[in-house]
């Protein structure tokens, strides 16, 4: 199934306006959305587009924010490669979990949970996947310290 | 008359099998799963925040300590994605010797997963067969890089060194011995009747939740869906290569296990190919002494690793170490589908599903 | 016939005499030691990429029973040597230490590789211990990244020349 990158992305502005900021880079398309908008955007892109993949979740600590990174992709492949990235303010991270789009959110939002303090809401399970349970911080954040 | 209670059985983190430190807890009624919790992070070695504090090219040695099974495949992935980030472009005759090293990694991890299954299910003389012919490949290893099993041998811009003089019959000798390893296993391995009944049949993993749930690699092709990235995604020359993909319909722990044998064949084939086309020249591309990408650039790379798609996520801020380093590990992925294919198993088909499984803790721990 | 009173025994060419005459005088301390570094069993435990190299270490080409140490026990209560083969990580530390604790005396602990010895190449990483050593007492370290089974093979034949001499 051959789906039409440009068809899409028409869609998608006509949507959400600029809510919605689509630019490409090197290897992906990226779109860039508010926490609010998110699961209408995965629901859109696994129902509409055929990306039935997701690969990777991934955040990052930019010192007032953090941003979380989400690779898509289809199986069988049709060549779309779409990369969507959303923000939240550090003393206030939290995003909806895309759990009920893509199961394989599940523990890969856990690590998100368990190295960087992001919670996800509606996530059935948010409970530390690789730190013992009583571990005090987040140590992937930039300003963690490591006990003596 | 009588009530049954749910008790709890804990499998692990020290249990006699090579997967690492790995708890599993089984929750049952009589001999029958009720569900299965996996707890991992008993390997974690916070290899991510490590990154942020080493260069670019002395991440190289980490890369090989995720994967250890199968070490040039994650470091064939780490490599091309610094070089996607840095602009950095490798010499062909690099190229061709990465994919032969990448290619009997994948053997060597394929042929563990040959003895640890059967080791696992209690078939002791397969491990002792499939570390024989390892240790073929891991002598290769040696005469290229110096190393047995944790070979730092690729770096940013192509390899360290060049193939030596006596690397080419031994690895003629090896693909050319391929087939009738392959019968043997089949022989011991896969045409023993209790391992038929240990796995057919058992812990079916349906298409739509493998693909659900991110499962890649063998695990996935076992349930019917062809999907390879060094067909639907080739990094570097893969698609200069003709090969097969080998798939399974069933989804269950044998069809993993014929899709990893087949894999085998395939991978030998590549490599029988790569060695007919490799050119002579360079093996170390232009690469700056100090790499700085610019800032804020990122990529995502992935490769088809031995356990599924391997990806890098790196984050650039402009000087010589990454600010974020992500590792999409296939492993930890992959054992998310434990509890979905255990239920409603008996306590035995939790360690064959592990097995067929393949987990690797040193990627899926990180 | 009496050949020297077990009182008299005082010089080496008493034990040397007693000798030539097919009598052996040792310890039952001596003798114990003997058995125990001919047949340490070790326990199956490992996290990583050493006990991959002591997997090898126990195929048929490198080939541990040469020694008497290929009984591995799956179970605590049946081992004696505790193999330390990888890095020791938080989750982890409290099973280590209770499994070394089921385990009956006299029991060794030999640290293999780098990360067992001192932390290795995440002793800056924030889960790692420093080593097997500051949690109990190690008898011997192989060092290696990871130790080839040649050089896991020399530390347990240390390890046995230790217990020989009932250093432990």
């Amino acid at each position: 199934m051959k789906v039409n990158l440009e068809q899409i992305t028409a869609e998608l502005q006509t949507n959400m306006g600029d809510r919605l900021e689509v630019y490409p880079d090197a290897y992906f398309t990226v779109l860039k959305v508010m926490p609010a908008d998110l699961l209408t955007l995965m629901v859109y892109l696994r129902g509409q587009a055929g990306l039935n993949y997701l690969a990777n979740l991934t955040a990052t600590d930019l010192k007032e924010e953090f941003e979380i990174s989400y690779h898509l992709y289809a199986i069988p492949d049709n060549g779309l490669k779409i990369e969507i990235k959303t923000r939240c303010p550090r003393d206030r991270a939290e995003i909806p979990s895309v759990f009920s789009v893509y199961p394989t959110a599940d523990w890969q939002e856990r690590e998100v949970f368990d190295l960087m303090g992001i919670s996800f809401q509606d996530h059935p399970n948010l409970v530390r996947v690789l730190l013992p349970d009583d571990f005090a911080g987040h140590p992937l954040r930039k300003d963690y310290r490591k006990e003596a | 008359m009588f009530e049954t209670d749910q008790y709890t059985i804990n499998i692990g983190p020290q249990h006699p099998s090579t997967h690492g430190g790995m708890h599993v807890e089984a929750v049952m009624d009589g001999e029958d799963i009720i569900d299965v919790i996996v707890h991992l992070g008993y390997v974690h070695r916070s290899v991510e925040k490590i990154a942020e504090s080493r260069t670019y090219s002395q991440f190289i040695p980490y890369a090989a300590r995720l994967d250890y099974m199968a070490t040039h495949l994650p470091v064939l992935g780490y490599v091309q994605a610094a070089e996607k980030l840095l602009g950095v472009s490798v010499p062909e005759r690099a190229e061709y010797i990465r994919v032969i090293m990448a290619e009997l990694s994948r053997i060597a991890s394929h042929m563990m997963f040959v003895g640890s299954l059967a080791i696992d299910l209690a078939a002791t003389t397969g491990l002792l067969y499939c570390l024989r012919d390892r240790e073929r490949i891991m002598d290769m290893f040696e005469m290229t890089s110096g190393q047995r099993l944790l070979a730092a041998y690729m770096r940013i811009g192509g390899v360290s060194h060049d193939l030596p003089d006596e690397f080419f019959p031994a690895v003629n000798s090896f693909i050319d011995d391929v087939p009738a390893m392959i019968a043997e296993y089949n022989g011991l391995i896969t045409g023993n009747e209790i391992l038929q009944a240990r796995c057919n049949g058992i812990g079916i993993l349906p298409a739509d939740t493998a693909i659900a749930y991110g499962v890649t690699g063998p695990n996935l092709r076992a349930s019917g869906i062809d999907y390879d990235l060094r067909k639907a995604d080739p990094s570097g020359i893969y698609d200069r290569f003709d090969f097969r993909v080998p798939v399974q319909e069933k989804g269950d722990c044998m069809a993993r296990l014929l899709v990893r044998l087949e894999e085998i064949e395939t991978s030998a084939s590549i490599i029988r190919q790569a060695l007919q086309q490799i050119p002579e020249g360079e093996i170390l591309g232009k690469v700056p002494k100090v790499l700085k990408p610019e800032k804020g650039k990122e990529v995502y790379h992935r490769i088809e690793s031995a356990k599924g798609e391997l990806g890098f996520y790196l984050l650039s801020d402009g000087s010589e170490k990454p600010a974020r380093l992500h590792v999409r590990a296939p492993s930890f992925v992959n054992l998310m589908v434990l509890p979905i294919i255990s239920r409603g198993g008996k306590l035995q088909d939790i360690i064959a599903n592990i097995a067929t499984l393949d987990p690797v803790l040193g990627e899926s721990d990180r | 016939m009496v050949l020297i009173s077990p009182a008299e025994i005082r010089h080496d060419k008493d034990v040397d005499h007693l000798a030539q005459h097919n009598i052996i005088v040792t310890t039952l301390e001596k003798l114990w030691n003997w058995g125990r570094a001919r047949s340490f069993w070790p326990l199956n435990y490992g996290c990583n990429c050493c006990p991959i190299e002591l997997l090898a270490a126990s195929g048929a080409r490198f080939d541990i029973s040469r020694y008497g140490y290929e009984v591995f026990r799956a179970s605590p209560r049946q081992a004696d040597l505790l193999l330390i083969a990888g890095p020791i990580s938080l989750k982890m530390a409290p099973v280590v230490k209770r499994v070394y604790e089921q385990i009956p005396s006299p029991k060794w602990v030999l640290a293999m590789g780098n990360c067992a010895t001192s932390g290795g190449p995440f002793r800056d990483g924030y889960s790692i211990y420093p080593g097997a050593d500051s949690l109990f007492k190690v008898d011997v370290y192989v060092p290696g990244c990871p130790p080839r089974p040649e050089a896991l093979f020399h530390g347990l034949l240390e390890l046995k020349k230790k217990v020989e001499q009932g250093d432990y």
